[in-house]
């Protein structure tokens, strides 16, 4: 196992969330505990079962109604938990960042994208302007944007998807972060521009030493990419395993999601269907 | 026997100056019963060829051809009933209000077919779904079960070829693995033909016999999906689109960059 000389940067125990919608009770998150080193670590899973969940919770951006309980949610010397809204506030963007799935809804339309940034920059650290707008187009070259000085001029509307992206992760890293969220980051993206999205933040684990937790449902993707992977199901992690063991996965869950993808190396006339067992619900993990 | 035939297919949207051609001497046929992917990069022209054929562009040039009868600039009914078109989302692809009877009654209404409570039965069993779903709107469906009334209204009028964009992309794994079992399943029991967009190359390869690589309007490779088994191609882009499909590597990342318009970097 790698990271074991680390402390962990985040550590998770017992994590539990649920939401009131129409009336009824939806337990998105069931007992959830995991964590953290200085690695890249996916969260993998169908549609719905709580991986977008984890990940907001870790830095409240969940809406008012979530119902949260954990026994331990630690990040370095603070307790997520029960922290102030402002220590929250200090972390967030700073500390611990997250890059949503859609770049758009997370810019400003009418703002330069180097601006913001800047700002980005600015909202934690006292520093002059000009000495933020070089930290900002350094980044925007970090991030593998060919042309910073252009593009540092730039509206949203501008840019392309990868390059919204890609500037969605620069905002989102310099402030240096310790822990980066992604949630689906390259799967709006084109093959190309994932590939090196995908190399952007490679580098930032291996230079940096950030822990990254990678939120994705492509288990090819994530089998090369993470170093270890969460498979959830319901909820529930059901499957905690290295990436490069996926193929031994023990969880018919995960067997199942790894039979189920197409594959240009493998002719198959049918694909597996996955058959699903009510005893995942329940089943104490590992078992 | 081609089914399809796309030859120096031209198109450009815009006038004069503005003019943006988006389709360049694209070229293709394909079999009767055979199943031909495109795939290529967002904005390559991939829908827009789909569209030609469809009837719904009737700016292009060049020639296009359904079962050796040329096709005309104008959507004609006769058109409909020999292809049918599905798209990606589910979701938009139905209307909300309607429920699935609705949904699959109204292209029998305008093309005059009678039969149709018993027309609706039968496909409903066709696409894996119980004949009761006819009463049920689009938010009682799962995603899965909503891409199969999709289907099932693309097959109501017995065409002989479905052009799907991207069928499966707003899906689960598990429930792409469904939706790919049952259009391998219809095309074997009623010989149809596809004409399958996707960026995925998993799907393509998996469902397809030949696969078009597109880049930037043009059909710039050309190749069997048998032959990609285990196999590096030549082609640098299709290299890296297989590669892709495969792992994630470093050096593909490399390539990758080089391989990018400028304008999306
Ligand atoms: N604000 C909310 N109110 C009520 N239910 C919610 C809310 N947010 C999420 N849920 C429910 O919680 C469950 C987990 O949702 P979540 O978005 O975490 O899933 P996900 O694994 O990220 O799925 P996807 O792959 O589709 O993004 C789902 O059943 C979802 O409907
Ligand atoms: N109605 C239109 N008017 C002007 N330009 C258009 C129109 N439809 C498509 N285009 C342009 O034509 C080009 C090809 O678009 P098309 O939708 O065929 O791409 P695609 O390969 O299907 O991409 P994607 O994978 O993103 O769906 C793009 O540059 C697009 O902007
Ligand atoms: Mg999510
Ligand atoms: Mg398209």
């Amino acid at each position: 196992m790698m990271n074991q000389t680390n402390q962990p940067l985040l550590q998770v125990e017992d994590l539990r969330v649920s939401f009131t919608s129409g009336g009824a009770l939806v337990d998105a998150v069931r007992g959830v505990s995991f964590s953290l080193g200085r690695e890249k670590l996916a969260i993998v899973g169908e549609s719905g079962s709580g991986k977008s969940t984890v990940g907001r919770t870790l830095l409240r951006l969940h809406p008012k109604s979530a119902r949260i309980t954990a026994s331990k949610m630690q990040f370095g010397d603070i307790d997520l938990a029960t922290c102030s809204e402002k220590t929250m506030q200090s972390i967030r963007g700073q500390r611990m960042s997250m890059i949503m799935q859609d770049p758009k809804y997370s810019l400003n339309p009418v703002m330069r994208v180097g601006d913001q940034i800047a700002e980005a920059y600015l909202a934690h650290h006292k520093v002059a302007r000009a000495e933020a707008n070089q930290r900002a187009l350094a980044m925007l070259e970090a991030v593998r944007i060919r042309d910073p000085q252009r593009v540092f001029r730039m509206y949203p509307h501008e840019v392309s998807g990868g390059m919204g992206q890609r500037i969605m992760i620069a905002m989102m890293l310099i402030t240096e972060p310790e822990v980066v969220i992604a949630d689906e980051p390259t799967s709006a993206l084109d093959v190309s521009v994932r590939l090196q999205v995908l190399a952007t933040l490679d580098d930032l684990v291996s230079k940096r030493g950030l822990g990254l937790i990678f939120i994705s449902h492509d288990l090819n993707l994530v089998r090369s990419f993470c170093d270890r992977v969460l498979v959830m199901y319901a909820g529930r992690v059901v499957e905690s395993i290295a990436a490069s063991d996926l193929d031994n996965a023990k969880h018919p869950y995960t067997q199942g999601l790894l039979a189920s993808l197409p594959s240009v190396d493998q002719r198959r006339e049918r694909l597996p269907v996955l058959q699903r067992d009510p005893a995942w619900l329940t089943q104490p993990i590992g078992a | 026997m081609a089914m399809i035939e796309v030859d120096k297919l031209n198109l450009s949207f815009g006038e004069g100056a503005e003019a943006n051609q988006v389709l360049h001497d694209v070229c293709f046929d394909v079999g009767d019963g055979e199943a031909f992917g495109l795939v290529g990069e967002s904005g390559s022209g991939k829908t827009t060829v789909l569209r030609c054929l469809a009837g719904q562009y009737s700016h292009w040039s060049g020639s296009l051809a359904i079962n050796s009868e040329r096709l005309g600039r104008k959507l004609d009914k006769a058109r409909c009933r020999k292809l049918q078109m599905v798209f990606q989302d589910p979701y938009g692809s139905l209307h909300p209000r309607h429920t699935v009877e609705t949904a699959l009654s109204e292209p029998l209404a305008i093309h005059g077919i009678t039969d149709a409570s018993r027309r609706i039965d039968s496909i409903l069993t066709k696409v894996g779904l119980p004949t009761n779903f006819r009463y049920r709107y689009p938010h009682q469906l799962s995603g899965g079960q909503r891409q199969r009334v999709a289907i099932a209204r693309a097959l109501i009028l017995e065409p002989r070829i479905l052009l799907l964009d991207e069928p499966t992309s707003a899906l689960d794994v598990s429930v792409q693995a469904e939706i790919l079992n049952l259009l391998a399943d219809l095309r074997k029991q009623e010989g149809l033909t596809y004409l399958l967009v996707t960026h995925d190359l998993g799907v393509v390869a998996h469902l397809c016999d030949r696969v078009a690589v597109m880049q930037q309007g043009r059909i710039v490779d050309l190749i069997e999906s048998a032959s990609l088994v285990g196999a590096v191609p030549e082609h640098p882009y299709t290299r890296m689109l297989v590669e892709a499909s495969r792992h994630y590597s470093r050096e593909m990342a490399e390539v990758g960059a080089d391989l990018t318009p400028a304008e999306a970097v």
